[in-house]
């Protein structure tokens, strides 16, 4: 139940949690751009050390992290066993029958199941330490700029909270209906798919006819209380960007810079390569 | 003796920092013929106690037996166990699904594997002990009824199972006076007529004064009391301690004695307490 409720939150008391959820967002969007210009092997490590730097100063532990990772473990394996197989390259490593193993396949492979771990790990870190309520308040103000295109951010915004407020409590629906079926001798787990998605009718009914009462209820209460999308309406928690947030923008936009630094200017792996054949 | 649970303990989340005790090591015996009050605080466990007897929620700890049915057993007949025991949840009428009054209750009945007709014949006979005209209603959608007759076509669909124990929880909840007392009268009716032994989750003290003859008192995940409602409603210290109300009979009585009045006999129900005033003014 706790899972629905608040997404992955991972409630503790950190500067990341504190910091504003905005600046965590375009954190998040402007790192997902750069991990696709991730060229050398130690940028690579450089990335993990920094995703995992911040997972421990948000207290996060690395099993609570990883545990997001094991969701794509079979997307990283598939992609990375084609791209394996299917590569052509200059340098044949393995010949047998049919099969050709390029050095360049390898490190393909490699490189592309590092490059989706860290797609994941860093998002994560975002909805671990933020509630799906703030990260709406977020993209509502990170939108506002196109209510001058009269794109009704506001309602948008209100859609998406309602939204996420009513999951858990249908979820919770969906138990207790179930519960009475099955104590009228409902069976939701033998049969094959047809007879399964059968046995779902009398659950998907009364869910629905409860979530149009629910809907309706609650427009009736907004409604009550005088609730007005054109209005010009105040937050009960305002969001500020703190110097801590500028801080950490700062620390973010150095490490990103790194990157593209090292795909126009400084080629990392030679330059370690170098360094030890000069030893 | 038809329901008998020992030592019936539940967590909620076992092994998660969410772990919550529901049910600590609780035991109850239910003969046939009994008409018990479930009473507790909310979150007292008096729900997760009652959907145990129905396994809707898997046995973690402890015994439970239903008219034979072992449910600590690796795999209990749970149709077997459907059909006996009848579970009435709270707004009942928020599962009614098909498309039509009938169909709608031929669903529990289906579910059991009987015959067209053996079907027919329940789907008839439930809708009219609960107290609805089965050729006015049977080819109306449940939806368009108003909400006392949704919760009897709700309650009828448990009913045309047939079951030997009736289970309801909280099943005045929402209703008017008239409605409460209509519904009441109903699950007493069906005592007597389909289902002999009935167990009732109720915030009502009266109701439960009324027609229990044996009240469990839920306290924090264990019965804190089980016994006649004299026994219960009459225990100061008991009440007090589990905040719970007393029915208006006891009240009453409670401030008759405080004035002196003391009456020959304690009454639980109105009707005792009318013999009971008769008696002492005669004496």
């Amino acid at each position: 139940m706790h899972n629905v409720v608040f997404g992955q939150y991972y409630p503790s008391d950190s500067v990341v949690h504190r910091l504003d959820a905005r600046m965590k967002l375009l954190a998040v969007i402007l790192y997902i751009v750069t991990v696709f210009f991730v060229v050398d092997y130690a940028m690579y490590a450089a990335l993990f050390l920094f995703v995992f730097a911040v997972a421990l100063i948000a207290k996060i532990p690395l099993k609570v992290l990883f545990r997001t990772v094991r969701t794509i473990v079979f997307l990283v394996l598939i992609t990375s066993i084609i791209n394996l197989f299917f590569t052509q390259g200059d340098t044949l490593w393995v010949h047998w029958h049919f099969i050709k193993i390029y050095r360049e396949g390898v490190e393909r492979a490699i490189k592309l199941a590092l490059r989706l771990i860290l797609l994941m790990l860093f998002p994560s870190i975002l909805t671990l330490t933020t509630t799906p309520m703030e990260l709406t308040d977020a993209l509502e103000s990170l939108m506002s700029p196109l209510k001058l295109l009269k794109v009704p951010v506001h309602a948008i915004a209100l859609i998406m909270s309602i939204a996420l407020r009513m999951i858990p409590i249908l979820v919770e629906e969906t138990e207790k209906i179930m519960q009475a079926q099955k104590a009228r001798g409902a069976d939701f787990d033998t049969g094959g798919a047809l007879k399964k998605a059968k046995a779902m009718i009398p659950v998907l009914v009364p869910l629905f006819v409860g979530a149009f009462r629910r809907a309706d209820e609650l427009a009736l209460a907004m409604d009550a209380r005088c609730y007005s999308s054109v209005a010009k309406r105040t937050k009960y928690r305002v969001m500020r960007f703190a110097l801590r947030d500028l801080f950490a923008s700062l620390f973010c936009i150095a490490v990103f810079s790194l990157v593209f630094l090292n795909k126009y200017l400084w080629p990392f792996d030679e330059m370690i390569l170098s360094l030890f054949g000069s030893l | 003796m038809s329901i008998e649970i020992k030592d019936l303990s539940y967590v909620y989340s076992p092994g998660t920092p969410y772990a919550c005790t529901a049910l600590d090591k609780v035991s109850l015996t239910v003969d046939e013929g009994d008409f018990v009050g479930i009473i507790g605080k909310t979150g007292s466990g008096k729900s997760t106690f009652i959907q145990h007897l129905n396994a809707l929620i898997r046995l973690q700890s402890g015994s439970l037996k239903v008219f034979g049915i072992d449910l600590s057993a690796k795999k209990p007949d749970l149709k077997k166990l459907r059909g006996t025991v009848g579970m009435v949840m709270q707004y009942p009428e928020y599962q009614l699904f098909d498309e039509t009054v009938e169909k709608d209750v031929s669903y529990g009945p289906k579910n059991l594997g009987l015959s067209e007709e053996e079907i027919k014949g329940r789907v008839r006979e439930a809708i009219g002990l609960v107290g609805l005209d089965y050729d006015e209603v049977k080819d109306r959608s449940p939806f368009e009824l108003s909400g006392g007759q949704k919760r009897r076509v709700a309650i009828a669909g448990v009913i045309a199972m047939k079951p030997r124990v009736l289970v309801l929880d909280e099943p005045t909840a929402g209703l008017d006076p008239r409605g409460k007392r209509e519904i009441l009268s109903l699950v007493h009716k069906l005592k007597e007529t389909s289902s002999p032994t009935v167990l009732i989750i109720s915030h009502d003290m009266d109701a439960v004064a009324e027609h229990c003859n044996k009240v469990a008192l839920f306290s924090k995940g264990k019965i804190a009391s089980v016994g006649s409602p004299r026994e219960i409603f009459y225990d100061d210290a008991l009440l007090n301690e589990t905040e719970m109300d007393r029915p208006a009979v006891v009240r009453i009585v409670k401030e008759m004695e405080q004035r002196g009045v003391i009456l020959p006999e304690r009454p639980v129900t109105r009707a005792e307490f009318v013999a009971a005033v008769k008696r002492w003014r005669d004496a």
